[in-house]
């Protein structure tokens, strides 16, 4: 029996409301319990430390075709990024684009232990999976994009509900899949014929259906299928100067979904979703009208996407945003249209301060992150790679804890974006407790991991123990101090066992996949017409489409009983 | 003065972006000594494969003597100071650098003076590939400062350029200012194919005789001289071509007329 014990630490732990108390974690066999032999367990002493439960990343693209892509297409990001071996840990390469090893050291190295992949084209599953096999220390997820599925608009566009939850629940067996991501819904399929929709009411090329009609109507068979989070969405229009009102209305509509107070569906790196103005000259934060909206509903839940300035890799399904972004940047770009699934662009992208834009979006995603005042609807996220790497994260975690940080950095902005943001206006700093919030229990909730992101009994026992003392360390002002704790963890621990201490780490475990094995009464039959389908329309015959179990090194299914 | 000699013909790269006179500055030579550099995958110490003097003189502030072909990155970065190499030079020589002098008494490698921004490198003998242009799938070329190469350069020189002057008294490989969109790079003798391709502004001169033309570039006059510096024209008379259409560009090609009779025959109809 494998016992620890983690003495004496500041615990935060909100989804059990412990606040910054002095108390002992106890764990034993990966899993958390309410005490261990004062004996035989190993023991670590975390007095004047700050214990808080492993972090939980809701959205970064770490794994698959696209990621891949990027790394093929980005020697010079490499070069500048060259990781060594060690006697524990592989060599790599980072920098916007990690090798897969590498993507594992730094997330742990953070206190990170499980983190979602939310984009994967299902034609790439099997090659997701395998990178994700491969990224170490990490629980890992992935979330197949099911928005422009020929099945998914097939079955919505006759009205059959059911018969669309029925394909869904094949799919995430089919893809090892754990939630329904939806990427500019209607767009994608659009982007097939070169073109794309501008509204969430515009008709999709041969499919008399509407974004409107997707979304909802996948947000209802997410709540058929009782699948643990929501619907994951990147929203239409994304990226373009005035997309608040899509974004407003994106949300409107799904108040017709029926909720029962909890969340429906989650919107994905939301700075992206939220400029105001016409066009690129007078485009400004729409910060203020989007937190207002999301203060008096609750049925939404959200990222952040916080730019970081740097030079960075943007990819994304959004096929027909990324043509945009190289007609703006005239910068090496890559269009895939992924056959009758989805579709995908990578361009490269240097956020600089100097420019009004760039400045305004980091402002605007730090406005979102402090004028939601609900820390359990916002998640702290940089949509890795497309708005600054992970391990940007102590940065955020310093401007949102701390005015005097994001001042300091206002103040190397562009001229007018520092006149337009609202950040000057904005007092509110958060507490650690807030902060334990934003960055692993309020993304565990929403993601619906029940074992991730707390410290009760039955936990998983995944910890992460920061070098700050909260009755001594003012973080609000030692910003730089707080910083430095939180980008190399005091300790990680995973599943009970110590990979990171001091930052290095120490040892390693791999992680284990996540994915949601649906149980619908009626399982869906492959029938003649399906492969038929798959024959004609698929470069892949069916019987080489699906992630077979043996794919998954470390496999968690998880069971879920659907009400159809 | 300190005096760097290799201590034995290293087998392996030598990553060396220590010896940097902005790095040695005010360290005694024992402190150089235990300054880290990688040869091949293991970590030593420099004072584990130079022999490492300081010498009364002023200037330079660091020499290498020996064959230094696989010691790389020296100079790398470098803000003041001068590097004389009594020998031939490793790759990345003076990458990214930002001030200062180098000399190489032989020939250098691939990717010298890599997306510098400002300085002198002066080669006595060949340099090899990528003279200047910046790391593969990197736009960031060189944005400043002078390069002057008494031999032959390789090919994919000048790539990306954004300033600054590159002379090559020597010839020149194919791709020679690829994509480049301002500065001067003139090459004495002979130039090879693809000259100037996706270049959008700049100046490219060519006193010798070119293996192929582009054809998305236009004949636009022709010119006695050229001016490559304060200090310099070149003799023509040169073909002024303005290219490269397929990019929109707005760059300036010269191509000596007397060095390209096969030229004559394309072109002078358009004069």
């Amino acid at each position: 029996m494998a016992e620890l014990l983690i003495k004496n630490g500041f615990v935060f732990d909100p989804l059990n409301g412990i606040n910054g108390e002095k108390m002992d974690i106890a764990i034993r066999d990966g899993k958390i319990v309410e005490s261990v032999s004062d004996q035989n367990a190993k023991k670590i002493d975390a007095a004047g430390l700050t214990v808080m439960p492993g972090a939980v990343d809701v959205h970064t693209h770490i794994a698959g075709g696209e990621v891949n892509t990027g790394r093929m297409i980005r020697p010079e990001d490499h070069v500048k990024d060259v990781v060594r071996k060690t006697a524990i840990t592989r060599s790599g390469t980072g920098y916007s684009i990690p090798s897969t090893f590498v993507t594992g050291y730094r997330y742990s190295k953070m206190g990170y232990t499980t983190v979602m992949n939310p984009s994967m084209a299902p034609l790439g599953a099997k090659h997701t999976h395998e990178e994700l096999n491969d990224i170490p220390l990490l629980d890992k997820a992935t979330f197949p994009l099911l928005g422009d599925w020929w099945f998914v608009l097939e079955n919505l566009q006759k009205g059959d509900l059911a018969g669309c939850a029925q394909h869904i629940a094949w799919m995430m067996e089919t893809t090892k899949g754990y939630a329904i991501k939806i990427v500019n819904p209607g767009g994608l399929e659009s982007w097939g014929f070169g073109r794309n929709v501008h509204s969430i009411d515009d008709v999709v090329p041969n499919f008399d259906i509407t974004p409107r009609e997707i979304v909802c109507g996948l947000a209802k068979v997410n709540k058929m299928l009782n699948l643990p989070h929501t619907i994951h969405l990147h929203t239409n229009n994304l990226g373009i100067p005035g997309n608040y009102l899509t974004t407003l209305e994106t949300m409107k509509a799904l108040e017709s979904v029926p909720n029962d107070g909890k969340p429906i569906c989650h919107i994905t790196h939301v700075q992206f979703s939220s400029f105001a103005g016409d066009n690129w000259g007078n485009m400004k934060s729409a910060a203020e009208e989007i937190s207002r909206y999301i203060n008096s509903h609750s049925h939404m839940t959200f990222d952040m996407g916080q730019i970081i300035f740097t030079d960075t890799t943007t990819m994304t399904a959004d096929g027909p945003f990324e043509f945009t972004l190289y007609q703006l940047s005239g910068h090496k770009w890559v269009n895939s249209d992924v056959e009758t699934e989805t579709s995908g662009g990578i361009i490269p992208m240097h956020y600089k301060r100097t420019s009004a834009v760039n400045a305004t979006q980091w402002s605007i995603g730090l406005e979102l992150a402090l004028l939601v005042k609900d820390p359990w609807k916002i998640f702290m996220t940089t949509d890795h790679p497309n708005a600054g790497p992970f391990f940007a994260y102590p940065k955020i975690i310093a401007w949102l804890t701390s005015k005097k940080a994001r001042i300091a950095t206002l103040a190397k902005c562009h001229k007018k974006a520092q006149k337009k943001s609202l950040l000057p206006s904005i007092d509110r700093e958060l507490s650690l407790y807030e902060l334990a919030i934003m960055t692993r229990a309020g993304q565990a909730k929403a993601l619906g991991l029940k074992g991730k992101g707390h410290l009760g009994g039955g936990a998983d026992a995944d910890v992460a123990i920061y070098n700050i003392n909260p009755e001594t360390l003012d973080i609000a002002n030692k910003y730089k101090t707080a910083r430095k704790a939180f980008d190399s963890a005091a300790y990680t621990i995973k599943d009970g066992k110590i990979v990171v201490k001091d930052g290095e780490v120490v040892q390693n475990v791999d992680g284990r996949t996540i994915w949601l094995d649906v149980k619908t009464r009626e399982q869906l039959k492959v029938d003649e017409e399906m492969k038929r389908k798959f024959k004609e329309y698929w470069t892949v015959e069916y019987e080489n489409y699906p992630v077979f179990d043996h794919y998954v090194k470390v496999p968690e299914a998880i069971t879920v009983k659907a009400d159809v | 003065m300190i005096v760097l000699t290799p201590l034995k013909k290293f087998q392996f790269p030598v990553h060396a972006e220590c010896i940097n006179p902005d790095v040695f500055q005010g360290k005694s030579v024992k402190e150089i000594a235990a300054l880290a550099v990688w040869e091949g995958n293991k970590k030593r110490k420099l004072g584990d494969l130079f022999k490492i003097e300081e010498t009364p003189a002023k200037t330079p502030d660091i020499t290498i003597n020996g064959d230094a072909t696989e010691v790389r990155r020296v100079g790398q970065g470098m803000k003041n100071g001068e590097i004389v190499i009594n020998g031939n030079a490793g790759m990345h020589l003076g990458e990214k650098m930002a001030g200062g002098k180098i000399t190489v008494n032989g020939n250098a490698n691939g990717w010298t003076g890599s997306s510098m921004k400002k300085g002198l490198i002066e080669i006595h003998g060949d340099a090899s590939d990528y003279l200047a242009s910046p790391y593969r799938g990197s736009t960031a070329g060189m944005r400043g400062g002078t390069i002057v190469v008494d031999g032959n350069v390789g090919s994919d020189s000048g790539c990306y350029l954004r300033g600054g002057t590159i002379i090559v008294k020597g010839n020149a490989g194919p791709f020679l200012g690829f994509h480049i969109s301002k500065g001067v790079i003139y090459v004495e003798k002979n130039a090879g194919n693809r000259l100037g391709a996706s270049m959008t502004g700049g100046k490219i001169v060519v006193s010798g005789a070119v293996d192929e033309l582009m054809p998305t570039f236009t004949v636009n006059a022709v010119k006695k001289k050229v001016k490559i510096d304060d200090t310099f024209k070149a003799e023509g008379p040169f073909y002024a071509f303005l290219g490269d259409l397929a990019e929109h560009g707005n760059g300036k090609l010269f191509v000596s007329q007397p060095s390209n009779p096969q030229l004559n025959a394309i072109y002078d109809k358009y004069l």
